[in-house]
């Protein structure tokens, strides 16, 4: 199990510390720009987007419209946002059932408690944010207390999260979706900042797509430029090896917990301020493609291998997709097994590059 | 390899000689291609080919979609539109498909309101762009006020209220309502409207829709717990038959309504298994929706005079039903 972090070529001439007089250590040596390439882990992924478009375009002449295209991004990002984490919590080796539901709890918490309490809208959003750092913390606390697969935690907190969504909307507004709060103090500041509309070029963007291009950036950086990063790697490779060598197990995973529940978050009231009221049944399902993104993107169900970028490009495939087949004028039922298919085809294409890159390291 | 390949070949030639040897002369594919026959055929106008698009909020499968569908299909050939079906039950997705409707600039929209906020947005975008927007089945509060040229749908507070009506016509003392969704608007509406005009009691009892060996054991538990239903109203066509399984193991006497029409809950009535169904005629709404754009612009023509046109509640009994049984194997009703 190696992680992929490219280490920056020693300048020739420059005495590479914490060397024996051995010279130079091979692993820090440069690999050629082929070789680091063949390496990525979202290398897969990168052809099978580019063959998604390439097709998408030629069989659908409306797709290549820059709204088409805003509109593909659109759906990308509302997956893409949750998909950053998701594939950080994968390379760290656990997984999350309960991420689909969580976006849906983060926003009826923020539009309750505003609507219930006559609160500036922003102090719901406070609150919907630590309620559900908080339970992203139970996730991780039960995994690492209990020893438990993160599957089985998860599976509960998803089936108490849907439970609840449905059980306190019904409780404290009485109906299956919450009252709207649209004509509430800090709305409109709050719309603008989770989901308003900016304008490049005449084309509509939204604004989710900064947030996922920023999350990208942010976690790319963690992961290849952080010890925090090599945290993660370490755990989802082996978490006994890792424990031996000091990194702190358990602070990781709940931390990677919370980095999915802080998705959930901006998701949530993302889909709040977009409509300014929530249904309570929602959310259902959407954990899975998630996860889907990650794995299309090179993310090892094992652990330990994987990428932001890469969970990117499998929520593009993802929007291309779902968006693709409309403007192609298909029967919208072929999506899912054009999306199982397109799971299968990426995963063999990773596994494929990835025993390469490997017998040729 | 080579043993599995031949027991590839016996079973396939078992297969190819059971079905030569054995016709049937009821029902299946041939029955079906002659039903069909009826409707079928040429465009009867000849304006442009407009493109219109419909898109519901109406999971995978569903069969009372695939009535409304019908219906549009049919108003599409004879208009000579051609017509666009998608649909997500996620309110964030249909919004988005809607976005896609609009960017492919078609020349009419027809949409499902079941999440009015979540719709807002999208609608506002396609009149915006001069598309005309129509709204069907979920949404006849907020259609007007989006700009919907026309709501064509059943008010389903009216049906609930019906279905309330007919139960004191049949002097029922103590009802349930089947909710098959937690959170659906709709349905909590249909149990509202029932509650409402009903004399006895009625209790909600909430069952998961998406699985229905689950539906049927929920159903029988409440039958067995309580001896004194005599009535149970399921807000869907499939739950009827399930309801009727549970009754009989659970050996109650109460009698099952419905929401909704298929083929088995036709036959039922007219057996006499079931009470009455409340329809709301899925074929009208999607052969109306179309046909009223067509109308509109062809003709610049609107049909409500701003209120929805309602396409329901209709309710059918044992009398009414001996026709129906025909068109609901043919997927009309």
């Amino acid at each position: 199990m190696t992680t992929t972090t490219p280490a920056p070529a020693p300048a020739p001439g420059a005495g590479s510390e914490g060397q024996g007089p051995g010279g130079t250590d091979e692993r820090l040596l440069g690999k050629s720009p082929l070789r680091k390439l063949l390496g990525r882990p979202e290398l897969g992924s990168v052809v099978g987007a580019i063959a998604v478009f390439v097709f998408f375009a030629v069989a659908a002449d409306s797709f290549l419209r820059t709204s088409s295209l805003s509109t593909v991004l659109y759906a990308s990002s509302t997956i893409g946002i949750m998909a950053v984490p998701v594939a950080l919590l994968m390379i760290g080796g656990e997984f999350d059932l309960s991420a689909g539901v969580m976006v849906t709890s983060s926003a009826l918490i923020s539009s309750m408690f505003s609507y219930q309490m006559t609160a500036n809208v922003w102090v719901g959003v406070g609150v919907s944010l630590l309620v559900t750092l908080a339970i992203g913390a139970f996730n991780g606390f039960m995994l690492t207390r209990t020893k438990l697969p993160s599957f089985i935690i998860t599976l509960g907190t998803y089936l108490m999260l849907t439970g609840m969504n449905l059980g306190f909307t019904q409780l404290i507004d009485g109906t299956v979706s919450t009252k709207s709060i649209g004509d509430m103090d800090g709305f409109d500041s709050a719309r603008a900042l989770f989901a308003s509309r900016f304008t490049i070029g005449g084309v509509s963007f939204r604004i989710t797509i900064v947030w996922w291009l920023v999350l990208v950036a942010v976690a790319t950086w963690i992961l290849l430029r952080t010890r925090v990063g090599n945290w993660i790697f370490a755990v989802g490779g082996s978490r006994d090896a890792a424990r031996a060598v000091g990194v702190p197990v358990a602070k990781t995973k709940i931390g990677l917990y919370m980095g999915v529940a802080f998705g959930a978050w901006i998701a949530g009231q993302h889909l709040l301020f977009s409509f300014d009221s929530v249904q309570s049944g929602e959310g259902v399902g959407n954990e899975l493609i998630y996860i889907i993104a990650a794995v299309i993107g090179g993310c090892l169900i094992t652990g330990g291998y994987g990428s932001a970028v890469g969970s990117a490009i499998g929520a593009l495939i993802f929007g291309m997709t779902s968006k693709g087949i409309v403007f192609a004028e298909w029967e919208p039922d072929w999506f899912k097994f054009f999306l199982g298919a397109m799971l299968l085809l990426a995963t063999l294409l990773n596994a494929w590059v990835r025993k390469r890159a490997e017998a040729t390291a | 390899m080579a043993r599995f390949r031949s027991w590839v070949s016996i079973a396939l030639a078992a297969a190819l000689g059971l079905s030569m040897a054995g016709c049937s002369s009821h029902g299946g594919k041939r029955a079906e291609d002659a039903r069909n026959a009826a409707a079928g055929g040429k465009a009867a106008v000849n304006t442009p080919r407009w493109t219109i698009a419909m898109v519901t909020h109406s999971g995978d499968g569903d069969t009372f979609w695939d009535i409304v569908q019908s219906g549009a299909k049919q108003a599409a050939v004879k208009d000579n539109i051609n017509f666009l079906y998608s649909h997500d039950d996620q309110a964030q997705q249909q919004a988005q498909l809607v976005d896609a409707a609009v960017d492919k600039k078609v020349d009419g929209l027809i949409v499902t309101l079941a999440k009015p906020d979540a719709m807002k947005a999208a609608v506002a975008r396609a009149e915006k762009a001069g598309i005309p927007v129509i709204t069907v089945n979920s949404g006849g509060d907020q259609s007007k006020a989006f700009g919907a040229l026309t709501h064509i749908g059943q008010d389903e507070t009216i049906a609930g209220q019906a279905v309330g009506d007919e139960l004191n016509k049949r002097g029922r003392k103590k009802a349930l309502c089947v909710v098959h969704e937690q959170g659906n608007v709709g349905l909590e509406q249909r149990c509202a409207g029932a509650k409402d005009h009903f004399k006895g009691t009625m209790t909600n009892l909430y069952v998961t829709g998406t699985n229905m060996p689950d539906v049927e054991a929920s159903v029988e538990a409440k039958l067995q717990a309580d001896k004194s239903i005599d009535s149970v109203v399921t807000l869907g066509a499939p739950f009827a038959d399930t309801a009727v399984k549970a009754k009989d193991e659970a050996g109650s006497k109460a009698e099952i309504d419905t929401f909704d029409l298929n083929a088995q809950v036709a036959s039922g009535l007219k057996d006499g298994s079931l009470g009455f169904a409340v329809d709301q005629q899925p074929y009208l709404q999607g052969y109306e929706a179309v046909d009223l754009l067509w109308l509109y612009k062809y003709n610049a023509d609107e049909l409500g005079g701003g209120r929805p046109v309602l396409t329901g509640p209709q309710i059918i009994t044992k009398d009414s039903a001996g026709a129906l049984a025909e068109y609901t194997k043919r997927g009309t009703r």
